[in-house]
């Protein structure tokens, strides 16, 4: 390809990416309005009923503008998924390799990953519901990433391999359910505590129209069954043999590595939380936040904080 | 230890009782989440290991507190004997767990499946429907339905005299075997690993080339670390010569400029000493392997030859000085140590840039593409006592400028700027050349024994993972008892590991249940 075609590709990329961020954070807008109008609202099977009587009373009824906001939310994802990928892809072609070679590329396709794991989990699971977090983590994540925005260019030799592809790839995915776990423990946290403590005739609001804490507890566990061994792969088979090509080594406790265990540990703990008697339940979906937390440090905190004070060994 | 600390256990039971805590599922979590917490120093502090430069100069930047962490390990955490003590009890504490697990799995995969509980309405999902069908059709039938799962049928009388049938199912071994596996593998990878760092060492060097040399000692190494059970006697014998580096880049002018193209060393080497010289050409992923030591090029960059005259006029110094890229641009940085200076020692820091523009008048330089196209180099000068002689050894990246003071222009401070084949007068008499641009490789050499064995260890556990993941260990039990002329047919299931799905999985099973009685749709 030519320079300058290049050129208007990266171009094409910024563009692509920066109108995502913005349309994603209209998504968010617009699932926060979703449970912004259902303030109000009781539990759902009053709406199962309302549903069935075509019509209804219009955009004035709070269900009906609720499930508009909810729905607009979704367009909206869809959306910003769509351009989204535009933005990666012209951002592979742009720098001639897979677009996920620096910290601000891997922000976006790691946001990609996650968006494209929460539209596939709504039609399979049924999972509008941790919608607002999912949009507004991903916005804050592509704005996070405009902070760190290098121009599309060149890899550093040691990342030249096709272990870069399958093992970010792997950390990717595994990456998605693990926000989608982690925001489904959230709101399993959340709605549990609220099961307990809300009397049955004072159950307002969103919360009360999805599904139930133990429903939402048994999808946080299978996408975290799923992740898990992804994660085993693409940190401990994928990560170590690439480790071993590039350096001469497959493990060298170095922070990148130690943190990738960290999670995986805590993850594992929280498998084994799940299947033992008084750690099932809100310490479990602790333990998913907290492997979550690590996930993320290693991409942020890794990176901008303990990478600057001591180098790797490349 | 007094009686009354441990009142009533004798040394048996407490050794009995401390092996159930050790063993116990709880305590390898919480061994395995100590060894997380563990390692975490080691990712916030410099590694000797990982980078021996990183903590030289941590103990330059910090030289209170360094020692204070240097005695609890925190330079070395992986090697300390709390690092260890950890690493030692989870495996203890999983073999300790997996045995009789083992055993329990052995005799459950033989044993039939339990007997059908009497209140099936006590079990999470249950549920019964009336047929016309005799029992022995409905057991015709479960089975079928229950496929492949392990069947038994009794016989018993029940409450009024009459037969009551009862079908006992058990399914899912599978998944026990799979947690099984994932276990026994954490513990091979975690002996393969262990194996492999105590035998182990890896170290780098930094060879220039046209005829530079290596051979495998360990004086000879920049940084090098190794398992408590290596010596070096261990380092196979070999040496190289390194002839020529190439470093091709992306040319200037397009987008993708100083992308990397191509990196290659290339040389002789002999494998025994005195032995016959073999050529090698090692490339990116491309090592060189000497027996079980690999070497690896882990980097590349140049090394200016400097001619320095003291201010006696004779040469204290003509050597090529590796400068160390610390950008994409090979922008990089080197330091020259002249020890036999006179009257004072002399050392010299600052950069190097393989294609220097200068943007604008009196500004820096800066390096704008990494092939050397237009070779420039900056330093600064100070005079004084290097340190070398207090027996700490000390990197050759690394000045230490606690003794030394720097030749400064009223207050600016000297600078000296070379291109290949200048010559610049030293503020303190004396001269410095810069009189040819050579390479250096920076090679990794080591040797992890058995590495295949962490690698077959996790996969495996992988596959275990996955299997336990996935397979649902299930118990079904269907009771038949005729009532007049229908039969009466009680269902209940009970998952081994409590899951939230059953009911649906109930409703499942009894549709194929009733497809195979021939029941389509009949409203229970
Ligand atoms: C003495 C040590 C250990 C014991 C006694 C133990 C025990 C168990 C048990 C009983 C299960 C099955 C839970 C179930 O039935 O669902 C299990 C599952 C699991 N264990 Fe361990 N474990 C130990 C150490 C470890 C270690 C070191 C890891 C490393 C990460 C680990 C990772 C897992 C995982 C990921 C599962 C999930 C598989 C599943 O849900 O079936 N375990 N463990």
């Amino acid at each position: 390809m030519s320079p300058e075609t290049l050129k208007t590709l990266a171009q094409a990329s910024n563009y692509a990416v920066a109108s995502a961020t913005g349309v994603l954070a209209l998504a968010f807008v617009a699932y926060v309005a979703q449970w912004g109008f259902a303030r109000k609202l009781a539990p759902e099977r009053e709406l199962v009923n309302a549903g069935s009587v075509e019509g209804g009373s219009g955009a004035d009824d709070p269900a009906e503008r609720s499930n508009m906001a909810g729905g607009i939310g979704l367009s909206l994802t869809t959306l910003a998924t769509l351009v989204l990928l535009v933005g990666v892809a012209t951002r592979g072609l742009a720098a001639q390799r897979v677009p996920w070679g620096n910290m601000y590329e891997f922000g976006c396709a790691a946001t990609l990953a996650a968006l494209i794991a929460y539209l596939v989990l709504v039609r399979v699971w049924e999972i509008e519901w941790v919608g607002p977090i999912i949009t507004g983590f991903g916005t804050v994540v592509l704005g996070a990433s405009a902070m760190v925005y290098v121009p599309a260019g060149p890899l550093v030799p040691a990342l030249h391999s096709y272990w870069l592809v399958i093992h970010v790839l792997g950390a990717m995915i595994s990456g998605s359910a693990f926000l989608v776990g982690a925001a489904a423990s959230v709101l399993y946290l959340v709605k549990s505590r609220a099961e307990r403590t809300t009397p049955e005739d004072e159950r307002r609001g969103f919360l009360w129209r999805i599904p139930s804490s133990a429903k939402i507890d048994q999808v946080a566990y299978r996408v975290h069954a799923f992740a898990f061994p992804i994660w085993t792969f693409a940190a401990l088979i994928a990560g170590p043999i690439w480790a071993q090509y590039a350096w001469g080594r497959y493990w060298g406790w170095d922070p990148k590595e130690v943190w990738a265990f960290i999670t995986w540990v805590v993850y594992a703990g929280y498998l084994h939380a799940r299947a033992t008697a008084g750690w099932k339940g809100k310490a479990a979906a602790i333990l998913a936040l907290i492997g979550f937390a690590t996930f993320v440090f290693n991409f942020v905190g890794v990176n901008l904080w303990v990478g600057g004070m001591h180098s790797y060994a490349k | 230890m007094s009686d009354n600390a441990v009142p009533a256990l004798g040394r048996r039971e407490f050794t009995r009782w401390f092996w159930r805590q050790l063993t116990s599922m709880r305590t390898a979590l919480m061994l395995l989440l100590l060894l997380a917490i563990a390692a975490v120093p080691g990712s916030l502090y410099p590694q000797r290991g990982v980078d021996a430069r990183a903590v030289e100069t941590y103990f330059l930047d910090h030289p209170k507190l360094a020692p204070v962490l240097d005695n609890l390990g925190m330079f070395a955490v992986y090697s300390t004997p709390w690092f260890s003590a950890v690493y030692l009890l989870l495996m203890v504490s999983l073999v300790g767990c997996i045995l009789p697990r083992s055993f329990v799995y052995l005799k459950a995969v033989r044993a039939r499946p339990p007997k059908a509980p009497r209140n099936f309405s006590r079990l999470p999902a249950s549920t019964s429907f009336e047929t016309d069908r005799s029992p022995d059709e409905v057991v015709a039938a479960a089975r079928q339905a229950l496929g492949r799962a392990r069947t038994d049928v009794v016989d018993r009388a029940g409450d009024d005299g009459e037969v009551v049938r009862e079908v006992s199912a058990e399914r899912g071994f599978l998944r026990e075997a799979g947690n099984l596996l994932f276990h026994v593998s954490i513990v091979v990878v975690l002996i393969g690993v262990a194996v492999g760092t105590l035998f182990g060492y890896r170290g780098s060097v930094i060879v220039t080339d046209e005829g530079g040399q290596f051979t495998n000692l360990l004086p000879q190494y920049d940084e090098f670390s190794s398992g408590t059970l290596f010596t070096s006697s261990d380092l196979p014998p070999f040496s190289l010569t390194l002839d020529k580096v190439t470093a091709r880049f992306q040319r200037f002018g397009s987008p993708q400029a100083g992308a990397p193209r191509e990196f290659r060393a290339q040389g002789t080497y002999s494998s025994t000493r005195g032995g016959a010289d073999k050529p090698f050409d090692i490339t990116v992923n491309h090592p060189l392997s000497i027996g079980s030591t690999s070497v690896y090029l882990l980097g590349q960059g140049y090394a200016p030859v400097f001619k320095i005259t003291d201010a006696q006029g004779d040469v204290v110094f003509d050597d090529a000085v590796p400068f160390l890229p610390a950008d994409a641009t090979y922008t990089s940085n080197g330091i020259i140590k002249v020890s036999e200076a006179r009257p004072e020692q002399l050392g010299f820091q600052g950069f190097f840039l393989p294609t220097a523009v200068t943007r604008g008048g009196q500004e820096l330089s800066t390096s704008a593409h990494p092939a050397a196209a237009n070779p420039l180099v900056g330093l600064n000068v100070w005079h004084g006592d290097l340190g070398l002689d207090d027996g700490r050894s000390q990197s050759v990246f690394i000045l230490d400028k606690s003794k030394m003071t720097q030749y400064k222009d009223g207050d600016k401070n000297v600078r000296i700027s070379l291109q290949p084949g200048m010559t610049a007068d030293l503020p303190g008499g004396g001269t410095i050349q810069f009189t040819e641009l050579r390479q250096f490789a920076r090679f990794q050499i080591g040797s992890a024994p058995l590495v295949k064995v962490p690698l077959f260890g996790i996969v495996a556990g992988l596959i275990g993972l996955m299997v336990s993941l996935s397979v649902k260990p299930r118990r079904t039990w269907i009771r038949t008892r005729r009532d007049g002329s229908r039969t009466v047919v009680d269902v209940a299931v009970l998952d081994r590991v409590p899951r939230d799905d059953l009911p649906a999985d109930l409703d499942d099973f009894l549709e194929r249940f009733k497809d195979a009685l021939g029941e389509t749709e009949e409203k229970a």
